[in-house]
């Protein structure tokens, strides 16, 4: 995670281990003091609480399920699992271990994120035990096949947007805050998304993304969500469409494990030619 | 399920593939190592696949007993186990070919039988195993520790599984691989009945070795290797048996004459290094190899470029280029003496993970080209189709290629995982 500027503590008002039962209270209190007049500070504020907000967990394990459908409903599974670990002042690192289909099961991908300069990617090949730096510019490619590019899943930084904020209003019946974001890094496949971010869990639930036509592309929403810790939300439930193609990915999250006591040598390449 | 049954099962099915002596010697000791640790294996997984692969070729054999096409049967399943939480594990691959036409490509391998410790600053492997080194599409120059497998292709992929020890320090300035490799694996090559060999058919019950250990002598390699920012570098030093063979005519004995593969001590030193520069990926492998033979330098070196999302689809498109030079030029045994090879990489990034590499090896002194193919698609979640396609061209008379210039073929593989 970015360490997160004083000022913008000060600005906020946040106060980092809120107890539990007060979450809406202290979200509530978060909104009121963000900046209510200037629509970019108050988007690039807004960024930074959900960022703040997430800071902490130090390394998450999960298991995933990806569903993919075609136009005529055709489905298509995949299963894997990602690590995360949590980076001080830089980007995430994430190993994510293929076990379906069967002939990749053992490929492995390491990425080391970062808020503007290029990821950096491995790949191991388990037929070969080759394990392939690769290009970083894939940022727009889609992910296995599905709907989610890889720019989708990676650990969204602040840095990584310049960011406006367009209005409140109500989804599903909760309060969100619209968020319009650019990205500032190179090769995405998006001019923009919006990004409605619920104030009780101060997580996106639903994002649109507009192609490099500024045409909508894909709908994002997120549901089901948990609070880990007392404090992280997670969903177990992500559901992409595509508007142009007519396809959609579903990601099903189980097992989330927080604070395993996982360090950098469990994101390193040798990790990666052992990962199972 | 229990070490004890697990051992019991990975000993049986191991039996079903054993075929030599540093098998059962291996299997032997994985089997008391796990009967060792009662209760303590959390797990074992199988996997694997099986798969079908006609060959066939264009033109009719070259020599005397070449059959025209095959078909082949192939089985490679992998049993895995770990304990202590996936510090300790077992790895067990044996790899297994039925082949119609040649009855030396019908063999059994195992391509690892491993034990693997890990801990925060090292990893430890014993057994047999699998290691992979380099950077480079078109030629694998800087690999050396594993033997080539070269009766299953001719790109150099395919590898027989290796008896080592090895040690692995992970520091910060990088990680230090300590081998020590016993036993010498020697090459494959097709007997009389198969397509894509020499003249002569190469006799391995009588290869000879400049160590007067033979094949029994002990290699050595260390290797440090790190990743900095957009650089993955590699520096590597192996001392042992060459694992490319020179050959000898052998016309000393009555019938007709044969080649004899010749083993050399040598010294290999090697570099690895890729940086990574958005689209650009620039590699380079090189090494400097001395021994009884005259020492020479060798490289392959280029880059791959990727168009992502290629023409406004979801596919990629890799543009590859490499140059390959080997110093001892047209008189040494290696075909890559000074060639340029040109590829394309079509990722289609769809459902079936559908990809096709095709690139031309062309030397640059005007003479043969090697024209290759390889394309995959899954079907479903268990099955693949594969093809791989390769064409000799403007072979000329002292070329390495020579023997095989009216090889070129064209396989189907259709597998199932499991």
């Amino acid at each position: 995670m970015i360490r997160l500027l004083l000022f913008t503590a000060l600005l906020t008002g946040f106060v980092p281990e809120a107890p539990a039962q007060s979450a809406l209270a202290s979200a509530q209190e978060s909104l009121r003091k963000i900046d209510q007049t200037d629509p970019g500070k108050r988007g690039l504020e807004i960024a930074r609480v959900i960022d703040r907000r997430d800071t902490g967990w130090q390394d998450q394990s999960t298991s995933l399920v990806m569903i993919l459908r075609n136009r005529q409903g055709q489905e298509s599974r995949r299963d894997l699992r990602v690590k995360t670990l949590e980076v001080e002042a830089d980007g995430d690192k994430s190993l994510t271990i293929f076990d379906t289909p069967r002939d990749v099961k053992g490929t492995a991908f390491l990425s080391y994120t970062h808020a503007i300069r290029a990821d950096d990617q491995w790949l191991y090949l388990p037929a070969l035990k080759r394990v392939k730096r690769i290009t970083s510019s894939n940022k727009s490619g889609p992910f296995m096949g599905s709907e989610f590019a890889y720019e989708d899943l990676t650990s969204q930084e602040v840095e990584k947007y310049t960011y406006t904020w367009l209005r409140d209003e109500p989804l599903d019946g909760a309060r969100t805050l619209v968020v319009e974001r650019r990205p500032a890094y190179k090769y995405s496949g998006y001019t923009r998304q919006l990004v409605w971010v619920d104030v009780r869990m101060w997580r996106p639930v639903k994002v649109e993304y507009y192609d490099r036509k500024n045409s909508l592309l894909k709908t994002l929403r997120s549901t089901e969500f948990t609070r880990y810790l007392d404090r992280y939300w997670r969903p177990a439930k992500m559901s992409m469409i595509n508007h142009q193609s007519g396809k959609s990915t579903e990601l099903l999250w189980t097992n989330y494990r927080f604070r395993s006591g996982l360090g950098a040598r469990d994101f390193d390449r040798n990790a990666l030619k052992r990962a199972r | 399920m229990s070490a004890g049954v697990n051992a019991v099962r990975v000993a049986r099915l191991a039996g079903i593939a054993a075929g030599t002596g540093l098998l059962s010697a291996g299997l032997l000791w994985v089997a008391v190592l796990l009967a060792a640790l009662p209760g303590r294996a959390e797990s074992l997984e199988i996997s694997g696949y099986a798969g079908i692969e006609p060959r066939l070729f264009f033109h009719s054999p070259t020599f005397a007993g070449q059959i025209h096409d095959n078909i082949s049967a192939v089985l490679q399943p992998e049993f895995y186990s770990e304990w202590n939480a996936g510090r300790d594990s077992v790895l067990f691959t044996p790899f297994a070919r039925l082949d119609s036409a040649d009855g030396r490509r019908t063999h059994l391998d195992v391509r690892e039988l491993l034990y693997q410790r890990v801990a925060p600053d090292w990893e430890l492997r014993a057994g047999i195993g699998k290691v992979f080194w380099g950077v480079a599409e078109s030629e694998h120059l800087v690999d050396i520790i594993n033997q080539t497998d070269a009766i299953e292709d001719v790109d150099g992929e395919d590898k027989l599984g290796q008896p080592m020890l090895n040690l692995a320090l992970i520091r910060d300035w990088g990680t230090v691989d300590l081998f020590i490799l016993p036993g010498f694996r020697e090459r494959s090559f097709a007997g009389s009945g198969g397509r894509l060999r020499q003249s002569l058919v190469v006799d391995t019950n009588n290869s000879s070795y400049e160590s007067s250990a033979g094949d029994r002598h002990v290699d050595y390699a260390l290797r440090w290797s790190q990743s900095m920012a957009q650089w993955d570098i590699g520096l590597s030093h192996f001392y042992g048996t060459s694992r490319a063979p020179r050959f000898v005519l052998d016309t000393r004995r009555p019938g007709p004459p044969i080649l004899i593969p010749r083993y050399d001590l040598i010294h290999r030193s090697a570099l690895d290094l890729q940086a990574t520069m958005d689209n650009w990926l620039w590699k380079l492998e090189l090494i400097h190899e001395s021994g009884q033979a005259d020492s020479h330098v060798a490289w392959v070196g280029g880059f791959e470029y990727t168009l992502t999302g290629f023409a406004g689809t979801r596919a990629d498109l890799g543009l590859l280029a490499e140059h390959l030079f080997d110093s001892r030029g047209h008189a040494g045994p290696n075909p890559f003496q000074n060639d340029l090879f040109a590829g394309l990489r079509l990722a289609l990034n769809d459902v079936q993970s559908s990809e096709v590499l095709a690139g031309v090896i062309q030397d640059l002194r005007g003479d043969a080209s090697l024209f290759s193919i390889e394309a995959s698609r899954r079907l479903g979640d268990r099955w693949k189709l594969e093809l791989e396609a390769r064409l000799w061209s403007r072979v000329k008379q002292h070329d390495p290629f020579k023997a095989i210039a009216r090889d070129d073929y064209i396989q189907f593989s259709v597998l199932r995982y499991f």
